[in-house]
């Protein structure tokens, strides 16, 4: 971290993959190379990505701390900041500051099997959990992903997605919504609760990872509860419009609890706790 | 620390500001701009307000401006230079500050230094003397007794002076930077007077308990019904947020140029409709009830459990200063007294 708390790093950018229809990846290295070698940051952490001149938007880091030289974030074109960040060729310089907020407790989770149920734009933020988790797979027991989008269009992380169905230690089930899906898909056709509910995973030993539009999540923590899920096994996170990133500026919280220090990762035992003001 | 007791003489008043001044300090203090007050640079005393409960804009300015340069940004072909700012605050000394508005700079602090630590803040902070003045009138709209502080109370300030009924002021040295001050000016500063304090300041009276409130303010965050009566007359404009000495939430924002450009911090208010708002368009505090309830929460119930700090010091401008007349101590005492 700079000793000025809101100076980024200048990161360049490496690559670009367009992921889905305004959806993309940005592979960032640091400018200046020590200050990347000293850069270190945990699954879950994020950070507020600059194009100077418009501001600054907040993603999570998308990839895993386990991969050295770079670091990644998925985003869609939605806004002002994130138009501007479209607009960025590979070798432009944007701006980077953190890694801020919680993390995934993977540490805890030595030993135990790992469910991961996400829904369209919300694969990145356990993009870096899957990645981390498979960089070190003798830590885990069995690894579960369940990820579904609205089209085959729209499912990011294409590429990657068929390297780990390729591996025999991790199963991968892919869906579309119906009516998503295309004359040569190979995957389910169902929306994300209903297919996590025909898999039916064990809930025993297991951490499930839940994260996706309000809608999804809303139909697939009953489905969790059914399983067997207990509130303090299911982590997923929260997001809310952020601009300082660390705590000060008093505009992520969620009653006394701020979304970029207190989270973003949250258990659902916590949410539960939690007024709805997210 | 021993607070010293002294005695400073009304007339030594313009020796102190020119030793102040000769030091390299420059001197902020309460001047009139038409029916309002403002805390501006001045050079003698005879330029400051008289005879005024409460200034306008709070002297919080003076360690976290309206807007701040963060860092300054420049494109040079394909990179980027960044440079932090240029200029370095100026030791400072913030004259005539009440005894509500010196406490405020800890409840500032308290968020600044939160974990993540804001040099830009704290170096400002650090330059900055308080000569408060204590209160001989208050009105209507002030609370300072009822938030742990009172017209006379020493926290925050330097030094305190309190007018005595000669005119002349009792001067409470309070702090090592309070003596550094005194110690410009050594002969200015007399023996303590005999005069009671007390005698000389405003009867401000204990309006609501604050355990009390902190206690209600925890049952109440669903109580839809309270907050949409509460803020009925809320229209939203953020004066309170503006004039609040201890209100802290800021905005970051790009003042772009061709070819750079710096990166700013500005006051916002909690207040605002789009303080919340997600580029999706979705809302989590949409209606300005959800707002309101923030405002009194943030101060009153988080602010505490987080900071160990009520953010609220009782100065009254919110009250003073809203064009629909929503009051403060009314909307407080009703939720400490009367709800469940």
């Amino acid at each position: 971290m700079t000793a000025n708390l809101y100076k980024p790093y200048l990161m360049r950018i490496e690559k670009i993959t367009e992921e889905a229809p305004g959806v993309r990846t940005f592979r960032l290295k640091f400018v200046n190379e020590d200050e990347g070698k000293n850069f270190s940051f945990q699954a879950g952490q994020f950070g507020l990505y600059s194009v100077f001149g418009e501001g600054e938007s907040t993603f999570c880091i998308a990839s895993s701390p386990t991969r050295q030289g770079y670091i990644e974030c998925t985003f869609r074109q939605m806004g002002r900041v994130t138009t501007a960040l479209a607009r960025c060729e590979e070798g432009s310089v944007i701006g980077f500051r953190g890694p801020y907020g919680n993390i995934f407790p993977l540490p805890d989770w030595k030993g135990r099997n790992l469910l991961f149920v996400a829904g369209g734009i919300a694969l990145p933020p356990l993009r870096c959990v899957i990645q981390n988790a498979l960089d070190r797979r003798e830590n885990f027991k069995d690894l579960t992903i369940i990820y579904g989008a609205r089209t085959v269009a729209d499912l990011v992380y294409k590429h990657e997605l068929g390297e780990w169905s390729k591996r025999g230690d991790v199963k991968v089930i892919t869906t579309v919504d119906p009516g998503g899906e295309t004359p040569d898909w190979k995957g389910e056709v169902g929306f994300v609760p209903a297919v996590l509910e025909k898999a039916a995973p064990t809930s025993a030993n297991t951490i499930a990872l839940v994260c996706g539009p309000p809608i999804m999540i809303k139909l697939t923590l009953p489905v969790l509860a059914k399983l067997g899920f207990t509130p303090e096994n299911i982590y997923s996170t929260l997001e809310n419009r952020m601009k300082c990133g660390v705590g000060k500026c008093g505009r992520c919280n969620v009653g006394k609890l701020f979304v970029c220090k207190d989270g973003p990762v949250f258990t659902l035992a916590q949410l539960n706790t939690m007024p709805p003001e997210y | 620390m021993a607070i010293d007791k002294k005695l400073l003489k009304k007339e030594s008043l313009d020796q102190l500001f020119s030793r102040l001044k000769s030091s390299g300090r420059s001197i902020l203090a309460p001047v009139n701009r038409g029916e309002q007050i403002f805390f501006e640079q001045v050079n003698s005393p005879g330029e400051m307000a008289k005879d005024y409960i409460q200034t306008t804009l709070s002297a919080k300015g003076a360690v976290f401006p309206r807007c701040e340069e963060l860092f300054s940004y420049r494109f040079e072909a394909q990179e980027v230079k960044l440079e932090d700012r240029k200029s370095e605050p100026k030791p400072t000394v913030i004259f005539g500050l009440r005894p509500c508005d010196a406490a405020s700079f800890a409840v500032l602090n308290s968020v600044f230094t939160w974990d993540y630590q804001d040099e830009l803040f704290k170096s400002r902070l650090e330059k900055t003397a308080v000569i408060g003045l204590s209160c001989k009138k208050a009105d209507e709209y002030c609370f300072c007794a009822s938030v742990g502080g009172g017209p006379g109370e020493t926290q925050g300030s330097d030094i305190l002076l309190t007018e005595l009924s000669s005119g002349n002021y009792l001067a409470e040295i309070v702090t090592d930077k309070g003596r550094d001050l005194a110690a410009l000016a050594p002969e200015l500063f007399g023996p303590a007077p005999a005069e009671d304090k007390e005698k000389n300041l405003a009867a401000v009276a204990k309006q609501f308990e604050l355990k009390t409130l902190n206690a209600k303010l925890s049952q109440l965050f669903d109580k839809n019904q309270l907050w949409v009566e509460q803020s009925l007359r809320c229209l939203g404009c953020g004066a309170c947020a503006f004039v609040c000495p201890a209100c802290v939430c800021f905005d970051l924002q790009d003042e772009a140029g061709r070819k750079g450009g710096v990166r700013l911090r500005c006051w916002d208010s909690c207040g605002f409709s789009l303080f919340t708002l997600h580029t999706s368009g979705h809302n989590p505090r949409s209606v300005q009830s959800q707002r309101w309830r923030q405002r009194l929460m943030h101060k009153f119930a988080y602010m505490p459990e987080r900071q160990n700090f009520v953010g609220c010091v009782g100065c009254g401008r919110c009250s003073r200063l809203c064009p629909a007349d929503m009051n403060l101590i009314e909307h407080l005492k009703e939720i400490a007294e009367n709800r469940e």
